[in-house]
């Protein structure tokens, strides 16, 4: 039972800085006497303690006494300068809109294919890629392993071959892609690449984003093929080609999001990610890039989870922190270096089975604390994923709900309308204190491939998943529709792939493997091997090798032969 | 004389990574006091099979999510069988179209446990399931 009336015993956390006791003025202390204590006494509060829902406490009231020493230019300061908590842009969403990105991929190239070209006619703004797992994990679709797995969590991809059909009548040049790959990232890259050359599109001109980022992959999502050191070696080879030949390319998407889902808090979220962020700019400068050349090219991206302002506090302080890190720990000198960019996707893991409906408002709340965090784009989900991929119609509703914030809800009138909130502003400085906290542990650790070495980042989003699905057992955290509010409900029809997928995959790489030369093939996969082994950067022999015609499974079993696998110590 | 610990063996089949469910239930199956045995990703229904007899499971719970249950549990059960682990009770939890479910139940999975089970829920099962 809350009864406490006094805020003047707790600290108060001010951004970077140690905390310090709170001390209201003398009018708040007057209205904790005259006003809240007689209320409390005949009607206490709901909960003994009020949390966000990654635990972390919210008080009753935000006074000017929760942001003692804060100073709005210093802190704030205006968009499109840093610090950037307002955003990156000057004009933010009254100058462009954020990108409008679904996700898309299942089946075969041919059925993504049509898919793209659905959601582009429904004013879509760029292109996602989702691919299957034998994708992501380097086999192809005809590999024992792949067995029951062909397009069913994406598109199946196996060669070029399959990559020119994917994009077939969607001109590279006018189109921004996003292709969410890991490990085989560097060799579905060079994929892309050859597949705009073919239609004449300039790698200077076009642009997109490869997801590429290995670390969250060893810390939360799993879909790892190498060890850590080469599997660096790969992403900074992209790194490097990107700042020569494609200058207008993400080479990653620096991730939370799937931290996130694999049950983390918005802090353990915005700390990882952002010292992943700062652990591919120490390689890079290692390799001799130079910091305002190649990291202007490095994007992120985050989840938007259901609390509100706990996420908004998060990508404000994303930006703060980025901002901090880039000047004080590498010196950079270009504003571009220092302005996080990032992508939001809704978040998968709080959509729900049961009463599926429940899932647009889910996802469209979600959608507005990414906009107003200042995303730059947006992918919102649909109301059947936690069943299955989406169907057309389920994937319409998701792109109309980022159309109606964008342009009913006139939230994009104003830059940064919860600026100077005293709830907003203290979240936002509690987010990125909390967050720097994570961050020295890393780097005590002597970074984060070693602190994922150890399993630390592992462990403490194990603990902290662990932590939410006991509360919801205890239903001290409610999800309505799960735990509370459970009613019966109608079935929902649902996208099936069923296998014929795989036997087409099948015919197609049978077909190919005889079309082909297997003399240039192999004879491009040794130069591969043999490249593999030195120090130079592999990207010239992975365009070389896909350009061949050789698959996905040869071209990442060339690079298994010479880097060995990886397995992680299992922890639970 | 104390009770033997009921045994069960948690296992990822497939190539999908996402293992927050199985680690979720992998502990929750330990505090309420059984000995858990997870085997970590990526496991084929050979290896499960196998993992199973060595480790004398009462109890298989596999976490799958990726839609390749169809593919990954006949061949598990036929495993099974052929190593006489018949009696070993299998669970299947994750993202299951309601479609596929009979089948499932009818080749001899005891139970598929969907998203939004609370864990009570599943620990109840097993004592159940096992008392009989």
């Amino acid at each position: 039972m809350s009864d406490k009336v006094k805020g003047s015993a707790m600290t108060i956390t001010t951004g970077d800085a140690p905390a310090v006791p709170r001390d209201p003025s003398s009018k708040e202390r007057a209205w904790e006497e005259d006003t809240l204590r007689p209320t409390l006494e005949k009607s206490p509060e709901r909960q003994a303690e009020f949390t966000t829902i990654s635990g972390h406490p919210i008080r009753r009231l935000y006074t000017p006494a929760d942001l003692p020493g804060w100073d709005p230019n210093r802190d704030l300061g205006f968009p499109g300068e840093p610090p950037y908590t307002r955003g990156i842009h000057s004009t933010m969403h009254r100058g462009r809109l954020w990108t409008m990105r679904q996700f898309a991929g299942f089946g075969t190239a041919e059925d993504t294919n049509a898919r793209f070209r659905y959601l582009l006619a429904q004013g879509q703004t760029g292109l996602s890629t989702a691919f299957d797992l034998p994708t992501l994990m380097g086999y192809d679709s005809d590999h024992p392993l792949s067995e029951g797995e062909v397009g069913k969590c994406g598109v199946a991809i196996s060669s070029l071959a399959d990559m020119e059909v994917l994009f077939d009548k969607i001109p590279l040049a006018n189109v921004t892609t996003s292709m969410t790959i890991n490990s085989p990232a560097a060799v579905i890259w060079a994929m892309y690449l050859a597949v705009a050359e073919k239609q004449g599109a300039d790698w200077k001109k076009i642009s997109g984003t490869l997801q590429n980022d290995i670390l969250k992959e060893y810390i939360a999502q799993k879909e790892y093929i190498y060890p850590p050191e080469p599997s660096m070696r790969l992403v900074i080879d992209t790194f490097e080609f990107a700042v020569k030949n494609t200058p207008k390319f993400n080479p990653i998407s620096i991730s939370g999001y799937h931290i996130r889902e694999a049950g983390s808090t918005a802090i353990q979220e915005l700390a990882f990610t952002l010292r992943d962020g700062m652990e591919y700019v120490e390689y890079g400068m290692r390799r001799g890039l130079d910091v305002d050349q190649f990291v202007p090219q490095l994007s992120f991206f985050f989840n938007a989870h259901s609390d509100f302002f706990e996420e908004i506090a998060k990508y404000r302080a994303a930006r703060r922190i980025w901002h901090k890190a880039m000047v004080e720990r590498y010196h950079a000198k270009n504003p571009r270096t220092w302005a996080l960019r990032f992508h939001t996707q809704t978040a998968g893991c709080s959509l729900t089975a049961q009463q599926p409906y429940n899932n647009v408002v889910r996802t469209a709340i979600q959608a507005l604390a990414a906009v107003l965090g200042g995303t730059q784009s947006l992918h919102t989900n649909s109301l059947d994923e936690a069943w299955a991929l989406p169907t057309e119609f389920a994937a319409t509703i998701a792109l109309r709900t980022q159309q109606i914030i964008a342009h009913e809800t006139g939230v994009t009138n104003t830059v940064d309308p919860l600026g100077g909130s005293y709830f907003v502003e203290s979240l936002t400085n509690e987010v990125e204190r909390g967050a720097w906290d994570y961050i020295e542990k890393i780097d005590a650790m002597g970074g984060m491939v070693p602190a994922i070495e150890r399993s630390y980042p592992q462990r403490e989003i194990a603990e902290a998943s662990y932590r939410y699905q006991r509360e919801l057992d205890k239903k001290e955290k409610i999800m309505v529709g799960v735990n509370d509010y459970v009613s019966d409900e109608k079935h929902l029809d649902t996208l099936q792939i069923d296998e014929t997928v795989a036997h087409r995959q099948a015919e197609r790489l049978a077909k190919l493997r005889v079309d082909r030369s297997q003399a240039e093939v192999d004879r491009r996969l040794n130069a591969l091997r043999k490249a593999a082994q030195g120090q130079e950067n592999l990207m010239p022999f992975l365009f070389d090798a896909v350009k061949s015609y050789a698959t996905v499974g040869e071209i990442c079993d060339a690079l298994r032969e010479v880097f060995g696998t990886y397995e992680e110590v299992a922890i639970t | 004389m104390p009770e033997k610990k009921i045994r069960v063996l948690i296992a990822k089949p497939g190539l999908d990574g996402h293992d927050r469910g199985a680690k979720i239930i992998a502990r929750a199956l330990r505090d309420a006091g059984m000995e858990v045995i997870y085997t970590g990703l990526r496991q084929t229904p050979e290896m499960i099979a196998t993992a199973a007899v060595q480790e004398d499971a009462d109890v298989i719970g596999l976490s799958i999510l990726s839609g390749a249950h169809n593919t990954i549990c006949p061949q598990l059960m036929n495993l099974l069988r052929e190593k006489g682990m018949q009696d070993v009770t299998v669970l299947v939890g994750g993202i299951i179209p309601e479609a596929d479910i009979p089948a499932m139940k009818k080749s001899g999975i005891a139970e598929i446990f969907l998203p939004g089970t609370s864990t009570q829920d599943i620990v109840e099962f097993i004592h159940k399931r096992l008392a009989r």
